[in-house]
């Protein structure tokens, strides 16, 4: 019963530190239409950011804050200088070049940082909290984890559903010359959403980096369930890929506290085959017809 | 970068066998000629051009994206493994890379049945959680398949006759490295004339429609589904002999061999050569296999400490990736062709190298 | 897709293929022309990488990728070390080349720069080369070469069980079978009424563990739990060892497994008694891990681990008074790269020693035989800064012989016993009698 319980809260909070990753995702899909698999490396990059300012001395929340700006910083960076090319081009070479720099910024890290472990601060209590006379696996930063992932899941709807900014947005990533047309300062526009999506990664890499210990591959693991939550809940819808990170999170803590830590990728790439099998475009699809 | 030479026979199949005798010759004679660590050199190049040029079909002539390469070489390379336990072994070699083939396209078929339905982003998703998944079975099942100490792979001697015939050949007796190497390269070889006879086959045909436009190709009659699997599976073959080869070379299949980082090696490799083109493919592993060391040792000659200039190969890599993709999209075969191409006009066209984007 | 041009565009792809692969193998072949010989043989020298002024040697570690943390420090504190003894005028008169190469911990790559290190480098001996899987991947070519295999950076068996199998490959620290046959034998002997469950890597250091310390103990293990290397949450395996009323965790893993444990138990709430190996329990690391992350929920510093039973079998920055940690500080200040003294730069530094030692043994007309003879034959010569001695002989190529219990307290490890001995299989665990553990190094820091 308690070791039920425990893997379940152990799979729920790292279902939203999966779904905080996710959340990057589908603002990059959503806002460019790219998949970008430099988005763990760039959060690991802004994390050691904040370790570097931590280290120095500030609080941990200045170091959230430094994250999150030389996150947003560095997607616009990225954007204009090394996606703009590629945009609308072929799906392809767009998913080259971003695992292209994947490999760059990781080697990167590694020569900058340095290759070893470190721990980064929580900036709450680590040890569970008490519920009557038992410990239960859910600490005070765990609950911060969670709230943070359903605010920015919040606010993501709320740009893209309600503001003018975010229809714009859309727009620019859909059709480029039709929102040209219509007034939208595409080029803005495409480095925006990179640029909040790696802000939104940022954080990402704080709340998973939080209370535990970073080196140059820490992401490594969060980049392949990160990215199969975002399939799994469809890549276009917030909402979405926070219940696939929630899904996924559960599913891979029981198989690895019963089954076996070996099998945890292999029940992920099970996970997601039976949904794509089931629902190609993954659980919170809205595009309704699909060609294929 | 040349034109084809009117000497050359004009059916393709005729062609195509003919340049690979001219080829395996000389990659006989070459691996006379050169050290025992090149010979290793050019196995390991042997391998990952024959993953490399599998996966160079797939990218470049259906337009799917596979991150998960390096968990279908390590199929072909257990099985390899599997087959090879002990001196005693009666598996022979032949068979052995056969086996390693069909078992890696049998799951490459239950993969493509998969990932004909997505595409794009979705199959890239797909593949990368197959990357992964694929070295946690090795751990999982220890008892058969030797958990994080892996398999190890014994090289069956020799025989008789091959040792005899390449004594008589070259006048040198064949190591072991040079046997690996010789039978790489005959692996590719056979490997690169299917590929390059399917590619320029109906299959292929099919294979380019779908790619460049699926909604005219379905018009066509071209059942879309069946092409990805087809390439799919092609494609899955190449790299289960490709991790046959390299199960024999390194004589061990062990789960840390087949990471990410392997199955982003090979996508770097097919990008750098020029998506779709074998020759790229094999320009790609050549990279591959002679860059690192050439960038370490300039790291650590510049002064940087062994652990910064081992980081130097990787970032090479990474940097060209880039670069190819924003300033040479028809990779390195593409772009020498082009510029062969261009000489002969006299620059009298402003081409630019987008005009090849693929 | 192609430019429009005058002249008929070549075919794309196989009709090139031929000038292609002449072009690339025509590349390989320069390479190998450009090699150069520094087998300058004068004087004395009798070997492969060994010339009248130096010796070649190399070795591979994970300099990138997930296991660099931490490892790919082993080879800085070596390097440093043979720098110590080359400004010292180096062994017989040769200088030490140390050739490191970076194999990720990806045995693909380990039998690629192992090649390059013995066909191209022509190296005289591997010294040191970390990694079980990696290394297993190499360990055949290298005994078939006849180069000299000392000192493998792994406690697997394999590395000294089967001389006639591999007559060029040795050990050196102990290993994982009888580190676990100690630990079993001290827990059975102490806590007889104790829960005891495993946490274990997943991989040859777990299992021989697992069955040195089921020699023992094996009525007293409730439950086993194993971690995959790399997966950062160790949440649900913790879990089940908590929920199976274990109240004394033997874990056999690396040391950012100890801080995660110990991470995920304060965050379970559970508290049982710790029992880490020598491999994980680095108090000076783990402990600069915990205390950063949350000020109050963990003890800082090097308290972190107050409590915490483990192994000891070489002096580490721990012991800072220790005559061999005060001449290792002095090679570093002198001769190491930026950063401190750690842990696994000592046990770089150590088994250098020991190299350089067994160079002294092997004499002037230094020869693969010859230093192999050497290690097999004059074994009990070798002092150095492990505790027990090692187990070379013509039958063994088993590395260091022992270890002892200890608790640490504010991160120094107190003995709870005296050096105990012992081998594989159902060998005894003896006291061990050599009275290494209170010898200190030579006056020169350089063994004779």
């Amino acid at each position: 019963m308690q070791q039920l319980l425990n893997t379940s809260l152990v799979g729920l909070t790292l279902g939203f530190v999966y779904a905080a990753f996710a959340l990057a995702l589908v603002l990059v899909w959503r806002s460019t239409r790219v998949v970008n698999f430099a988005q763990a490396p760039m959060a690991m990059v802004t994390t050691f950011v904040a370790l570097v300012v931590i280290e120095g001395g500030a609080s941990w929340w200045l170091g959230l804050a430094a994250a999150l700006a030389s996150g947003l910083v560095l997607g616009a960076v990225l954007e204009r200088a090394v996606v703009r090319p590629v945009q609308g081009g072929s799906q392809i070479n767009a998913v080259i070049l971003t695992l292209g720099l994947f490999i760059v910024l990781h080697a990167l890290a590694a020569v900058v940082f340095g290759n070893r472990y470190r721990s980064f601060p929580a900036p709450f209590g680590i040890r569970g909290l008490e519920v009557g006379d038992r410990t239960v696996a859910l600490t005070p930063t765990g609950v911060f984890t969670i709230v943070a992932v359903l605010v920015v899941m919040a606010l993501l709807v709320a740009l893209f559903r309600f503001t003018d900014l975010g229809l714009r947005m859309r727009a620019a990533a859909f059709n480029r010359e039709v929102a040209r047309l219509l007034g939208v300062r595409v080029g803005r526009m495409l480095t925006l959403g990179w640029a909040l999506a790696s802000l939104v990664g940022s954080l990402a890499g704080v709340l998973i980096a939080s209370g535990s210990l970073v080196h140059p591959g820490f992401m490594d693991s969060v980049v392949v369930f990160g990215f199969v939550a975002a399939v799994l809940g469809g890549l276009d819808s917030p909402v979405g890929s926070v219940v696939g990170g929630l899904v996924l999170g559960l599913s891979l803590s029981f198989v690895s506290g019963y089954v076996g830590s070996q099998l945890v990728p292999l029940a992920a790439l099970l996970i997601l085959v039976l949904v794509l099998l089931v629902r190609p475009g993954g659980l919170f699809s809205t595009t309704t017809a699909r060609q294929v | 970068m040349r034109a084809p030479t009117p000497a050359l026979p004009d059916a393709p199949l005729a062609r195509h066998l003919l340049l690979a005798a001219v080829g395996l010759v000389a990659v006989v004679l070459v691996l006379q000629g050169v050290s025992e660590f090149r010979r290793f050199q050019l196995a390991e190049m042997a391998y990952l051009g024959i993953a490399a040029g599998g996966l160079t079909v797939l990218t470049g002539l259906n337009g799917q994206v596979s991150l998960g390469h390096g968990a279908l070489m390590a199929i072909g390379a257990y099985t390899a493994a599997l087959l090879l336990p002990d001196r005693d072994a009666s598996v022979p070699l032949p068979l052995v890379l056969l086996a390693a083939t069909v078992v890696a396209l049998a799951v490459g078929a239950v993969v493509g049945v998969a990932a004909a339905r997505l595409h794009g982003p979705y199959l890239a998703g797909a593949t990368l959680a197959l990357a992964v998944a694929v070295p946690g079975i090795a751990l999982y099942f220890k008892d058969t398949l030797g958990g994080e100490q892996g398999l190890p792979v014994v090289l069956p001697e020799p025989p008789a006759w091959a040792l005899d015939t390449a004594y008589f050949l070259t006048g040198q007796e064949l190591t072991t490295s040079g046997y690996v190497a010789l039978i790489g390269w005959l692996v590719l070889t056979v490997t690169y004339v299917l590929l390059a006879n399917l590619s320029r086959s109906r299959v292929g045909r099919r294979w380019r429609a779908v790619r460049d436009d699926e909604v005219a190709a379905q018009l066509a009659g071209i059942d879309l589904g069946r092409a990805r699997v087809s390439a799919f599976v092609v494609s899955a073959a190449a790299a289960g002999a490709a991790g046959a080869v390299l199960a024999l070379s390194v004589r061990l299949a062990a789960p840390s061999s087949f990471t990410l980082t392997l199955s982003l090696t090979l996508l770097a490799a097919v990008v750098l050569g020029g998506l779709g083109s074998l020759t790229g493919a094999l320009l790609g592993a050549a990279l591959l296999t002679f860059l690192p060391q050439v960038a370490t040792g300039l790291g650590t000659d510049a002064g940087l400490s062994d652990i910064q200039a081992a980081e130097l190969a990787p970032l090479v890599y990474g940097l060209v990736m880039v670069a190819v993709v924003l300033l040479a999209p028809a990779g390195l075969a593409g772009s020498l062709r082009l510029l062969a191409v261009r000489r002969r006009t006299r620059g009298a066209l402003s081409t630019t190298s987008k005009g090849t984007a693929r | 897709m192609t430019p429009r041009t005058g002249t008929p565009v070549p075919h794309r792809g196989p009709a090139t293929l031929a000038g292609l692969l002449a072009t690339a193998l025509l590349l390989a072949g320069c390479g190998a022309g450009g090699r150069e010989d520094d087998g300058e043989d004068g004087g004395g020298a009798s070997d492969t990488g060994v010339t009248a002024d130096t010796i070649t040697i190399g070795a591979h570690f994970p300099l990138t990728g997930v296991a660099a943390p931490g490892y790919s420090e082993i080879p800085t504190g070596a390097q440093a070390y043979f720098d110590y003894v080359n400004a010292n005028g180096g062994v017989h008169g040769r200088q030490i080349e140390y050739l490191v190469k970076d194999d990720g911990y990806n045995p693909t790559n380990t039998s690629k720069v192992t090649n390059e290190l013995v066909l191209q480098d022509e190296i005289f001996a591997m010294v040191g080369g970390l990694g079980t899987p990696t290394h297993s991947a190499v360990v055949d070519f290298l005994n078939g070469e006849g180069v000299p295999d000392l000192f493998v950076s792994s406690g697997s068996l394999m590395w000294g069980d089967d001389v006639a199998a591999r007559p060029m490959t040795f050990g050196w620290q102990p290993d994982y079978e009888i580190e676990g046959k100690i630990i079993g034998q001290y827990v059975a002997e102490n806590q007889p009424g104790a829960r005891v469950g495993l946490f274990l890597q997943d991989d040859d250091f777990g299992e021989d563990a697992e069955q040195g310390v089921r020699r023992y103990l094996d009525d007293q293990i409730v439950e086993v739990q194993r971690y995959t290397s790399g997966s950062t949450d160790v949440g649900p395996q913790i879990a089940a060892l908590q929920s199976a009323g274990v109240d004394l965790v033997l874990s056999f893993n690396t040391p950012s497994y100890t801080a995660l444990s110990q991470l995920v138990a304060l965050k379970l709430g559970y508290d049982p008694a710790w029992f880490y190996s020598n491999v994980g329990s680095d108090p000076g690391l783990v402990g600069a891990l915990l205390s950063q992350i949350s000020e109050g929920a963990v003890q800082g510093g090097t308290n972190a681990l107050d409590g915490v039973l483990t192994t000891e079998y070489i002096p580490g920055v721990d012991a800072p008074d220790d005559p061999w940690v005060q001449l290792w500080q002095k090679v570093w200040d002198e001769h190491g790269e930026k950063g401190e003294l750690t842990n696994y730069r000592v046990y770089g530094m150590s088994h250098a020693y020991a190299f350089v030692q067994a160079l002294q043994e092997a004499g002037e007309d230094l020869t693969r035989e010859g230093l192999v003879e050497a290690l097999e034959s004059d074994s009990q010569d070798l002092v150095g800064p492990q505790l027990a001695p090692f187990r070379f002989s013509a039958d063994s190529h088993m590395g260091i012989s022992g270890m002892r219990v200890v608790e640490l307290q504010g991160g120094v490890g107190e003995p709870l016993t005296p050096i105990l001995v012992s081998d594989i299989g159902d060998a005894e665990i003896t006291e061990d009698t050599s009275g290494q553990a209170e010898d200190a190094p030579p006056e020169s820091g350089i063994p004779d």
